[in-house]
């Protein structure tokens, strides 16, 4: 499991509140059993309407791979389709003002960090990733810090989820694997998993 | 942080232990899985070398890509068609009992599982799927969750997840006429913010829920995502008991006793303690409907679309974008707003009472002129107990389509879509940008009976004035 600790490329400022993950990727399509391909359609009627002016289509922010959003950024539907279209587009980390929950925990399954910022912040980088489209910044999760130029701003982010990109263990799958015994204790102890063994079957 | 409450109950009985990283290992009692958000997971399973370990604590059933009027396979479709038979590979190789067309059980998995007497008091629920929260209507504690999670849970019934505050929102007093749980919930989230829930879980408290059916419950519930919730729940009650009491997968004789005395002892203590507490009204919450690109932006029926100024300085962003995406002024009323396409159905709406309440303003009246107008009710239950009742009868008099069960056009992955520049009267719970499958198309979220009210005046109409 690799650890994700420090995030450079260049970035991509996203502007706008409550971006729902219908936006990100629309539902037409989620008509597919793999994730494969989703990064094209990303944003796909948004970009659709701005005709080349969305900033993914935008040639000053091809190959960025920092995604600078504002608040309650992947709202709505969980598909986890949104985050794996981000991800296969190229971004790698995400600065905003604040994120969906079920959307910030799919980014944490991907190994895509989310980090929050104030708006006032947010908004400054957005602003200098305008002026300065090819100069790198950088998310540092160990020192909680987004640095750019020569500013520095701290951004936040639970312990808990802090803990798991830096340790490695943003994939939970093994560690709760790893604890059939318990598992099965809880399951006996739960009155309701008895009563359906007794119900139609 | 809260104490006593159900939620935090809840948590505790089904805490597997605490991981490295500081978050809880839950453990999942059911599994609700679809077409949409399970394919990939099964895939990363395979890939790992990985079992489904409780096959039984699974159940699936097939709604978001569903034909509302043909339903005969191989669906038109090829790529519904194929998810289609991945579930259905799926299920059948790992022994997952589904729930197909034809069953007589198929449905929008968040109407089919309370039906069948799944849901209960008590439980954790998970489902790819965000509107999961619905479930918390029995007092369970249920999360949507991504494709990895869905993987996670097939794999090892459990989830990785920081324990959530509770806010209890107490709401007290009658409805008045014309005034439904859709409302309610509308008026919650214009009130609270679409953010204002985050990191928070929903109890829902007072003498109004109290007086709710569990169809209005989880009305209610289904759209606590909507305000930024993770899930929301009312605590179980003699109306939850009289619900669940001989469905199919409910507790059976002396177990029955056994449970309902467990599920009492589960709701919240008296004084329990909350993170926060808001308080609300119900004589004072009108029918209320969006006209904007997010559930928050909702106003009373007699109320004009706001003012830059009359909003709070950090919703006028939002609010810029929504008049030019709806083409709606600041000022216009609301009422009198022209609609293309009425929508009755979804897993907010697509319930039994939900077309009973809808039927009554249909009924004698006819669609207005122009006007699309078609009910898909929410599982194949629901479209039996509705034409039992005659109610697809007193629709297509009226001139709505009677549609086979599905999402429709909530989300539009199957047929039902609106085209172009179309707006749509919707019973549904997202008013998002191209949500209702036109790029452009445009949404007002309403209640049933208001969408039925705007069908017959092909405009959005204040439905206290038909009943």
């Amino acid at each position: 499991m690799s650890q994700v600790t420090l995030i450079a490329g260049r970035g991509v400022p996203l502007v706008g509140n409550d971006i729902d993950t219908d936006r990100i990727i629309p539902a037409r399509f989620l008509k597919s059993i793999t994730f494969d391909g989703l990064g094209e359609h990303l944003f796909r009627d948004d970009r659709t309407q701005a005709q080349g002016q969305h900033p993914l289509d935008q040639p000053q922010y091809q190959g960025a791979e920092i995604l600078v959003v504002n608040r309650n950024f992947g709202c709505g539907s969980s598909r986890e389709h949104a985050p794996q279209a981000l991800s296969r587009w190229g971004i790698r980390a995400i600065v905003g003002e604040s994120f969906a929950e079920i959307f910030f925990g799919n980014c944490v399954a991907l190994g895509l960090p989310c980090v929050m910022a104030t708006p006032v912040e947010v908004q400054q980088l957005q602003e200098w990733l305008a002026a300065n489209p090819q100069t790198s910044i950088s998310v540092n999760l160990e020192a909680m810090q987004v640095q750019y130029e020569n500013v520095t701003i701290p951004v936040q982010m639970s312990r808990d989820v802090q803990n798991m990109f830096i340790g490695g263990t943003w994939d939970a799958c093994g560690q709760l694997m790893a604890q059939s015994h318990q598992i099965q204790q809880i399951a006996t102890r739960l009155p309701y998993i008895r009563w359906s063994q007794t119900v139609a079957s | 942080m809260s104490k006593g409450t159900l939620f935090d109950k809840v948590w505790d009985l089904h805490t597997v232990g605490t991981l490295p990283s500081g978050q809880t290992q839950l453990f999942i009692g059911l599994h609700l899985i679809h077409e949409v958000t399970s394919p990939q997971a099964f895939a990363m399973l395979q890939e790992r070398g990985l079992k489904v370990m409780f096959p039984d604590r699974t159940i699936a059933t097939v709604d978001h890509i569903v034909p509302t009027t043909n339903q005969a396979r191989p669906f038109v479709d090829a790529l519904a068609e194929e998810m289609m038979q991945a579930l259905e590979k799926n299920c059948q190789d790992n022994h997952i009992r589904f729930f197909n067309i034809g069953s007589g059980n198929q449905g929008i998995v968040h109407v089919m599982a309370p039906e069948q007497g799944l849901t209960q008091p008590g439980m954790t629920i998970a489902c790819g799927d965000s509107h999961t929260s619905t479930h918390g209507a029995f007092g369970a504690i249920a999360f949507g969750i991504g494709t990895s999670q869905v993987r996670d849970v097939l794999a090892s019934q459990t989830l990785a997840l920081s324990k959530l505050k509770v806010r209890k929102i107490e709401v007290n007093g009658t409805l008045p006429t014309g005034v439904y749980a859709k409302d309610v919930i509308l008026h919650i989230i214009r009130q609270l913010g679409v953010t204002g829930g985050v990191g928070y879980a929903y109890e829902y408290a007072g003498t109004t829920f109290e007086q709710m059916s569990m169809e209005e419950r989880m009305t209610i519930c289904n759209m606590s995502i909507e305000g930024g919730a993770r899930c929301g729940y009312v605590n179980p009650d003699l109306v939850t008991f009289d619900y669940l009491k001989g469905r199919p997968f409910a507790p059976q004789g002396s177990d029955w006793d056994e449970a309902v005395a467990w599920w009492t002892s589960l709701r919240s203590n008296t004084d329990a303690e909350y993170d926060d507490v808001v308080v609300f009204d119900a004589t004072e919450i009108p029918p209320t409907v969006t006209w904007g690109i997010t559930p928050g932006q909702g106003i009373a029926i007699d109320q004009t679309v706001p003012t830059p100024e009359e909003l709070p300085e950090k919703e006028r962003a939002i609010a810029a974008e929504a008049y030019q995406y709806m083409d709606l002024h600041p000022g216009q009323p609301i009422v009198g707003t022209k609609i293309d396409v009425c929508f009755i159905g979804s897993c907010t709406n697509g319930r039994l009472s939900d077309l009973q309440e809808a039927a009554k303003v249909a009924k004698g009246r006819h669609v207005a002129e122009g006007i699309k107008a078609f009910v898909v009710p929410g599982s194949e239950q629901v479209k039996q107990q509705a034409e039992s009742e005659g109610l697809d009868r007193i629709f297509t008099a009226a001139g709505f389509e009677w549609r086979e069960p599905g999402c429709s056009m909530c989300l539009a992955m199957n047929p039902d879509k609106l085209v172009g520049r179309q707006i749509s009267a919707s019973s549904s719970n997202r008013n998002f940008k191209g949500r209702q499958g036109s790029s452009s198309g445009r949404t007002l979220l309403m209640s049933p009976a208001m969408v039925a009210a705007a069908a017959v005046t092909g405009q959005v109409t204040d439905v206290r004035s038909l009943l």
